[in-house]
């Protein structure tokens, strides 16, 4: 038997989580001589009340949904990949090669050029651990840590002194040309009177963040390679029993996962920046590893905490615009969502699981 | 009349929703042998888990020696004189006798003084009840025979008169199991009560004074065990008419379908498992691997059904099959006709998180049948998987529900009937029994008997000595990795067979069990010789 009801345990051990988190928070916030209700207001103001602020949480969420996935497909095998942000670094160069020495007519063929080059480039740098764990048994968490640092050296070296323009200051590409530039929400859904999303970076490639939800959805739950990713991710010996080879699944999960991880750059490079600066990912990949937590490695799940990580890098800029909550703070907070949400899911469940047995016994 | 050693009066315990203890009473005289026996998840180990402390009862009442005892923890459970003997022994590996013996009895801060007077006791002991082991060994060197011994000695240390044993023979050869029963015996002798819980109706018959049956929760009856049989035992415990016996026809064995040539295998640690066996298995007939746990049977199995590594030649159906490299896996053994039922359900046989469902094609899942376009045709395994749990009798017969949330016989079914369903000229069947409760077990073996009458060839591992006789039309006996003899099952018995399965051929001289402790000596000065070299 199932200790819990299936709601309770998608619905209602999160949503504690969080108000637990928030409680934390808001002791923090009065600590330090704020008002944690107007604190709080201001972040749902800035983020989720105007078109604006929705603009800018959905174009977080996007990242959040394409790392967040990378994190749950390695999972499903039983995989740590703490790589998300080196490869998503590494998609953002396939991007910028893919937008800049390709003449593209459209956007709409840039965006399936970059998409490739991301997921190459992505997929190619999460091989290398993806080998080394499935031959030698390197584990996977230290060699894909160690391949983040590599892939910051890595763009650093190739941006100050291979693909900077001449003459310029900064360590970038040179700006993408004009037919690569996607459309972003303002362009999408502004009327002649009524301009939504100003100035936000929300663009189309939420919706390939979608897409890739669902397509991971039938990939994990529907497909025999899911079928045996998850089969391999419960128990390796049964695997070996089943002839499922642990280096292909290993390899092919690693693959998968870095490919995701990749097309996050499609997002920022192409949609945002539209040019390849150094840090572009910001720390995507890791709050990725919370987002697939929360989300219990499941799509739908992913999907609705990238939103809420959205929401909380949204509201933090505000805060930090708005009030004296210093930047830190913020970090702070995030933190706390992280600890509750990810690392002691245990406290919440266990004293849950309990209760529903109680509950049950008195019913029986 | 004595007041009795333990009475237990109304016991009740309930997990969540369910109820694994309710309103059990028993009464255990001084210096007797109690057996407890019931089927898994009777609610015999949640009932002396309660008795030692480790659980407490929601009702009910403990009673020591006519005094009414509360035992709220192990060291309570120590004091008021109970020893408990666990299936998995409580030792340390690296520690020597002696030390494992003081362990949480030291008498102060220096080890010194509790080691000799631990060194004395035990010397004392040994004389006293035949409890014969080397102090100074290290628990890593022992057989697992005298690791038990240690379990016993350090209750006895501890000064119990109640001994607990759970399920003490299951990690025993016979002789061994004799031996064991020589010192229950003597225990008896001397006056100390013991309670062995077990599920072997042998084993119950052939030392219990009196015995308990529990079926589900309940005690569902106490008998002098003079007074009872086997056959009315296991009614009891399973509610209803079994048969223990297999019911089966005479072989007819056809063509050689499997023919195995001086295989070896070396395992990860770089160990030599399997050393050289010679084997056939033609169509039509049951071959019975004897032996106790851990003598190459495993690997045997792992590697002729593709997931370990092997060398030598193997023919099926007169075509050699590769042990090593390409085509050594489950995948390819499968399309060469050969099915396995792993010998462990859990690790290997299932995937417990899955469902039902999604596990009786595992294996299987890259069958064209199992396919629509690139997605698993998930409908169709879903109505295969009900028609095949409703043909092997799975319950509850729900293919949604997680391969984890049945009961270990039903986890059994699925995995036979995913195999047995695949038709195969060749079935691998390793222990597939084990943890399996008596009326599910008859089903069992019914299913791999019919296998057999329809003329293919099944090659069965086990370390139960009763079901390989049962159940084989002949009989290897391995041991050391090595394979010792071939018999027929109705030119044989247990004696012989467990003799060959310590590693002796012929009929020994003098005291067979002596003999067999020499065996064990030579054996353990060889482990030690292979430690320090």
């Amino acid at each position: 038997m199932d200790k819990m009801p299936q709601w309770a345990d998608v619905v209602l051990i999160p949503l504690i989580s969080l108000i637990l988190a928030a409680i934390l928070s808001a002791l923090v916030i009065l600590a330090i001589g704020e008002n944690p209700i107007d604190a709080f207001n201001l972040m749902v103001q800035g983020a989720l009340m105007r078109s604006a602020g929705w603009g800018y949480t959905l174009y977080y969420a996007t990242n959040f949904m394409f790392t967040g996935l990378a994190v749950a497909v390695a999972f499903h095998a039983r995989m740590f990949n703490i790589g998300g942000e080196g490869q998503a670094m590494l998609g953002g160069l396939g991007v910028a090669l893919a937008c800049l020495y390709i003449p593209w007519p459209h956007w709409s063929l840039a965006i399936i050029g970059a998409t490739v080059g991301a997921a190459l480039f992505g997929a190619a740098w999460a091989y290398i651990p993806a080998i080394l764990q499935a031959r030698r048994g390197s584990h996977i968490v230290i060699t894909t840590i160690m391949f983040n640092f590599i892939a910051a050296g890595v763009l650093n070296y190739l941006l100050v002194n291979m693909l900077r323009p001449v003459g310029a200051m900064d360590p970038a590409t040179a700006k993408f040309p004009e037919a690569t530039h996607l459309p972003t929400f303002r362009d999408m859904f502004s009327t002649a009177d009524n301009i939504m999303f100003r100035g936000a970076p929300a663009n189309v490639t939420f919706f390939i963040a979608i897409a890739a939800c669902v397509l991971v959805w039938y990939l994990i739950w529907r497909t025999r390679l899911g079928y045996e990713i998850r089969a391999f991710g419960h128990s390796e010996s049964a695997a070996k029993y089943a002839g499922i080879s642990p280096v292909r699944i290993t390899v092919i999960a690693m693959l998968i996962s870095g490919a995701l991880a990749g097309l996050m750059s499609i997002n920022t490079t192409m949609g945002e920046s539209e040019r390849l600066i150094l840090n572009s990912t910001e720390g995507a990949g890791f709050i990725g590893i919370a987002v697939a937590l929360m989300g219990r490695s499941h799509p739908f799940g992913v999907f609705l905490a990238a939103i809420l990580f959205g929401f909380l890098y949204q509201g933090g800029a505000e805060l930090a615009l708005w009030t004296n909550i210093p930047r830190e703070l913020i970090v702070v907070i995030q933190a706390l969502v992280i600890l509750f949400t990810g690392a002691l899911d245990n406290m919440v469940r266990m004293p849950l699981e309990k209760l529903f047995l109680a509950l049950r016994r008195r019913d029986a | 009349m004595t007041a009795p050693a333990i009475e237990l009066k109304g016991i009740s315990k309930a997990f969540g929703p369910v109820q694994a203890n309710k309103d059990i009473s028993i009464s255990v005289q001084p210096g007797t042998i109690h057996g407890i026996i019931g089927e898994n998840g009777a609610g015999k180990s949640t009932l002396m888990s309660i008795l030692y402390g480790f659980y407490k009862a929601d009702a009910g009442e403990i009673f020591i020696k006519g005094q009414k005892t509360l035992i709220p923890d192990s060291q309570a459970a120590i004091s008021a004189g109970i020893g408990m003997v666990f299936q998995h022994f409580k030792l340390v590996e690296n520690f020597t006798v002696l030390e494992n013996i003081i362990l949480g009895a030291e008498d102060g801060r220096l080890l010194r003084p509790s080691l000799a007077k631990a060194r004395k006791e035990l010397k004392h002991l040994a004389e006293e009840y035949e409890l014969n082991v080397d102090p100074d060994a290290l628990i890593e060197n022992l057989s697992v025979g005298h690791q038990q011994r240690v379990e016993i000695l350090k209750a006895l240390y501890r000064q119990a008169d109640i001994l607990i044993l759970d399920e003490p023979t299951g990690v025993l050869t016979p002789a061994e199991a004799d031996q064991l029963f020589r010192i229950l015996d003597r225990l008896r002798e001397e006056g100390k009560t013991i309670i062995l819980i077990t599920h072997k109706l042998r084993e119950i018959m052939e030392i219990t004074d009196t015995v308990s049956v529990m079926r589900r929760g309940q005690m569902t009856a106490t008998v002098k065990t003079s007074d009872t049989s086997p056959q009315e035992l296991a009614e009891l415990m399973v509610g209803r008419k079994v048969l223990l016996r297999v019911d089966k026809k005479p072989a007819t064995p056809g063509e050689v379908v499997l023919e195995v040539e001086n295989l070896r295998v070396i395992d990860d640690k770089g160990v030599e498992r399997v050393k050289g066996i010679d084997l056939t298995v033609r169509a039509g007939e049951i071959v019975g691997i004897a032996g106790v746990a851990g003598n190459g049977q495993s690997e045997l199995l792992e590697v002729l059904g593709g997931f370990a590594e092997g060398t030598g030649t193997i023919r099926m159906n007169g075509t050699e099959i590769p042990l090593s490299g390409l085509g050594a896996d489950g995948q390819a053994r499968r399309e060469a006709g050969i099915c396995h039922v792993p010998e462990d359900r859990q690790r290997e046989g299932l995937i417990m998180d899955y469902t039902a469902w999604e596990n009786t094609v595992f294996g299987y899942h890259r069958n064209p049948e199992y396919q629509s376009g690139i997605l698993m045709d998930n409908a169709a395994i879903q109505t295969e998987a009900e028609a095949k749990m409703e043909r092997f009798d799975v319950r509850p017969p729900d293919p949604k529900l997680a391969a984890k949330n049945f009961s270990g016989g039903n986890q059994q079914k699925i995995v036979l009937a995913r195999e047995i369903e695949r038709n195969p000229d060749l079935l691998l069947v390793g222990q597939p029994t084990r943890g399996v409760d008596i009326g599910a077990i008859e089903f069992i073996h019914q299913q791999i008997v019919n296998l057999r009458d329809q003329g293919k060839a099944i090659l069965l591992v086990s370390v139960e000595l009763d079901e390989i006789l049962s159940l084989s039309d002949r009989i290897a006996v391995m041991f050391d990795g090595h394979i010792m003899g071939e018999r027929s099952p109705d030119q044989t018995d247990e004696k012989e067979l467990g003799l060959m399965m310590a590693g002796i051929t012929q009929e020994p001289e003098g005291d067979l069990a002596k003999v067999v402790d020499q065996q064990f000596a030579l054996q353990e000065q060889e482990r030690e010789g292979e430690a320090n070299g």
